[in-house]
């Protein structure tokens, strides 16, 4: 319990300061940046403090907004990831989560990526749709969802990957 | 009673989501108006701190570039110095001359220019005398606004940012329009409201117009890379190539014109007198 407790404070400032020192600087072809610090809500563990994943979902977002200057973007789509986070494991990984059963970093291949790719994508597109702030621009809204959360995905699955093969 | 509680108690998570998406879009709204009170910026202490010692590492990675920019300015100076007919005349005495801009130098920390609204965080605040509404600029041309200031950090609002309207002419004929960023290209601004009868030309110098108590006039800002009539016919919009690389930003200056509060009581008072 303990150790899980500290294994995500560590993970939390972990991927917030990775995220302001190495991610947004990235640029790549101009306007491309991954945003990986999500896998801090991909990864927490899933019991019933759905509360608490909340609040510290806020204050994930919160604290990327302060560096990014952004005013409440990244907490809004953090939040809202957050809050949908349990329908979405119930969707795909459906019996085993009833029972408690689900490790995202245990799971198939094939349902990890899935449950990573929905969340990303839902907080990308609420989050340059914010930025934005108009419909008007949806084009540009869905070509940076599409490209930024490609990138992001792909970094997810391989951080999963390389922190997983320690804990074995 | 009991079924009010009920309900809380049911719905906890809905409602505890609800309030923080509430405080989030708040914020987010307050984002895109220009100079709203807001509580979340990186002029603070711990991410002023951050991107401070962050910056002590990459800093070195744009040395080059920045000393010969430094070089570029010192040569462009020393030209005009050496060169001037007759320099012993025009000695001004700083004790009686009436200065009407001081200049701070700031490095820069962060910068953005992927987002619609981009910052620039710049080591230096309150402490070395910077406040809201001072422009910032650096040895090519403009760069921003300082937007929030605390003890040592300040945030400056790019010109690639949607909520920034400068006023800017044209270099040879002084008819003027508003410099504004539509996102896209960080080296491509628009100028927009310029008046048809303006003798626009691809190439021509844009610069600083003198309206605004921010910028003194004639600063550098870009050159005019295509331009088109609106509709109506009443007006140009330009695109306009800037001097600056947004995307390289080191050291910069901020200029405090010591005439503002005089010029903007004036202006008040007449406006309150029509």
């Amino acid at each position: 319990m303990n150790n899980s407790v500290t294994q995500n404070i560590l993970r939390f400032v972990f991927l917030v300061l990775v995220q302001i020192a190495i991610f947004n600087n990235i640029n790549f072809l101009g306007y491309i940046n991954p945003y990986p610090y999500v896998l801090f809500i991909i990864l927490f563990p899933i019991g019933d403090n759905k509360a608490l994943l909340l609040a510290l979902s806020f204050l994930l977002g919160i604290s990327i907004d302060m560096f990014c200057n952004s005013g409440g973007m990244h907490a809004a789509s953090c939040v809202t990831i957050a809050y949908l986070r349990p329908w979405i494991l119930q969707s795909i990984f459906g019996l085993a989560y009833e029972y408690n059963a689900v490790k995202v970093v245990k799971a198939a291949f094939g349902q990890r990526l899935l449950y990573t790719t929905i969340l990303v994508f839902s907080h990308h597109l609420l989050l340059f749709f914010l930025e934005s702030f108009n419909f008007s621009d949806i084009i540009y809204i869905l070509k940076k969802t599409l490209f930024s959360g490609a990138f992001t995905v792909l970094l997810c699955i391989i951080l999963i990957t390389l922190f997983s093969v320690k804990r074995r | 009673m009991q079924q009010i509680v009920n309900f809380f108690i049911k719905y906890r998570n809905f409602l505890l989501y609800a309030f923080l998406l509430f405080i989030s879009l708040v914020f987010t709204i307050q984002s895109h108006s220009y100079h709203r009170s807001k509580f979340v910026n990186s002029a603070n202490f711990l991410s002023g701190g951050i991107y401070s010692s962050l910056d002590n590492i990459t800093e070195y990675f744009d040395l080059k570039v920045h000393n010969a920019q430094l070089v570029e300015e010192n040569n462009r100076l020393r030209t005009r110095l050496l060169n001037t007919r007759d320099s012993i005349s025009q000695k001004i005495d700083t004790a009686t001359f009436h200065k009407r801009f001081r200049f701070t130098t700031a490095k820069t920390i962060n910068n953005n220019y992927t987002f619609k609204d981009n910052f620039l965080t710049l080591r230096a605040g309150t402490k070395d005398g910077l406040k809201q509404d001072l422009g910032v600029i650096t040895s090519k041309g403009i760069v921003g606004i300082v937007d929030r200031a605390s003890a040592n950090y300040a945030t400056v609002i790019s010109i690639l940012n949607s909520n920034s309207q400068i006023n800017a002419k044209l270099k040879k004929s002084n008819h003027f329009g508003i410099l504004v960023w539509r996102g896209g290209d960080p080296n491509i601004v628009d100028l927009i409201d310029v008046q048809s009868k303006a003798p626009v030309q691809k190439g021509d110098t844009i610069v600083t117009g003198g309206k605004s108590t921010i910028f003194p006039e004639g600063i550098g800002i870009g050159t005019i890379k295509s331009f088109e009539l609106d509709p109506s016919e009443n007006f140009y919009s330009i695109k306009v190539e800037l001097f600056n690389d947004m995307t390289n930003i080191g050291y910069v200056y901020v200029i405090e014109n010591l005439d503002r509060t005089e010029i903007q009581t004036l202006e008040q008072q007449t406006a309150d007198e029509q």
